[in-house]
């Protein structure tokens, strides 16, 4: 597949959105892949955690469908060992939160499994649907 | 001494357990918890969007009926403890957004109360040895995996609570009560957190690895601070979970063991309703008998 990368994209509003609903500097991440490395739920996502930042970099709007930006669950794991500073679950927040201010929707709170939802504590609740749905 | 204390949501309803052995302990230790008289849920999640001043709000009055009631407040709840803690250091370092909320909410938080969690308040007020001294139940021979999880210890910079790659507090906690602590490599992983919510399988298979490698350790017990891990790690190891193995292990509140050592009877240790019961575990160590 051929991805085309203009000036045009890399100073996109896309970006721009990105790093003013984050409050990071995007180009701060030199690639070294150290939160991948360490991402306890890298093995559920269909994109590295380091390959959604250089998309975002980039200016790749793609990166919105990815999976991995809603299975992030804001641990913070990566944060401690980001030898740059970059606040990933910041990132992975503003892409969540593009998606989420132009009408999506993670969960459909009527297919939730009864049984689990009887059973969820109710912080779990209240943060999931805060993650999840606007 | 006195202090102000926030149960929060999940600790007056799904983890009453954790709250009663919280506040009966702490009592046992002289260091009485008053819950705020007028308070309501943190949101559960601290707002990773720079712009999402909305979500500060809750926690803002939290933080604001804390003041006017002392200088401290404690929480149990992991996550609670970090939303509170987190949106005092947030309000602390960017004055504009207090006045900001201040101005929404109408009450005039100062930024001078300081959140504190029961385990802070054990190590740096009442301390290990003291805590050492207090047991009369000894654990001996209880090897207890400690599982801080993430929001206890994440950021650094902005809860500061312990070292957020190689932490203590549950460990030190732990040796004080005398049982042993077990390393396991997955003592700082995370449990899936609300993934459970969306994800239920992803964060189950989490879980799974977390408690196999405490097993793995040697654990007869993992150990949380954390309302959301004790779910996410008890839950998959319930009687109908498909794939239980027979040798599930419990998943305890650190203040549930602390009741057992420091000689509570058993209604005061708050074990009620777990998926895991951990009574036929841990009546070998109050009745002090043969183990």
């Amino acid at each position: 597949m051929r991805t085309t990368i203009s000036v045009a994209q890399l100073r996109s509003q896309f970006v721009r959105d990105v790093e003013e609903i984050s409050g990071e500097d995007l180009l701060a991440c030199n690639q070294c892949g150290k939160c991948s490395a360490g991402c306890p739920v890298a093995a559920a996502m269909d994109m590295l955690p380091s390959q959604v930042i250089r998309m975002a970099q980039l200016g790749l709007t793609e990166v919105l469908q990815s999976r991995t930006v809603w299975i992030c669950a804001s641990c913070l794991t990566c944060v401690a060992r980001c030898p740059k500073g970059v606040d990933l679950p910041r990132l992975m927040e503003a892409l969540r939160e593009i998606s989420l201010r132009a009408g999506a929707a993670e969960i459909n709170l009527d297919q939730l499994p009864p049984d689990l939802v009887r059973e969820l504590p109710q912080l779990a609740i209240v943060g999931g649907f805060r993650k999840y749905i606007k | 001494m006195k202090i102000s204390y926030y149960p929060g949501c999940t600790l007056s309803t799904k983890a009453k357990g954790y709250d009663h052995s919280g506040r009966t302990v702490a009592t046992a230790l002289g260091m009485e918890l008053v819950e705020l008289p007028d308070w309501q849920c943190c949101g559960a999640t601290f707002p990773l969007a720079t712009d999402n001043s909305m979500a500060l709000i809750a926690p803002t009055r939290v933080l604001y009926q804390a003041e006017q009631a002392g200088e401290q407040v404690a929480a149990l709840c992991a996550i609670c403890y970090h939303v509170l803690k987190r949106t005092q250091t947030a309000l602390e370092r960017d004055p504009a957004m207090r006045e900001r909320i201040n101005w929404f909410t109408e009450q005039e938080y100062g930024g001078r109360v300081r959140v504190v969690h029961l385990l802070e308040l054990l190590r740096d007020h009442l301390g290990w040895d003291e805590l050492a001294r207090r047991v009369v139940r000894p654990l001996s021979g209880l090897r207890a995996a400690p599982y801080y999880g993430c929001l206890l210890l994440r950021p650094y910079d902005e809860i500061g609570l312990d070292n957020p790659e190689a932490p203590t507090v549950l460990h030190d906690l732990l040796r004080a009560l005398r049982a042993d602590p077990v390393d396991f490599p997955y003592s700082i992983e995370c449990c899936g957190s609300y993934l459970t919510v969306k994800d239920p399988t992803v964060s189950e298979t989490l879980s799974r690895d977390i408690v196999a490698s405490a097993r793995a350790a040697g654990a007869q017990v993992l150990v949380t601070a954390c309302p959301l891990c004790q779910f996410n790690l008890d839950w998959p190891q319930r009687e109908t979970a498909f794939g239980r193995t027979g040798d599930e292990i419990p998943v305890l509140y650190f203040t549930q063991l602390m009741a057992v050592a420091l000689g509570l009877p058993e209604e005061d240790w708050g074990v009620e309703g777990m998926y895991t019961d951990p009574r036929p575990l841990l009546r070998k160590w109050a009745g002090g008998e043969d183990r």
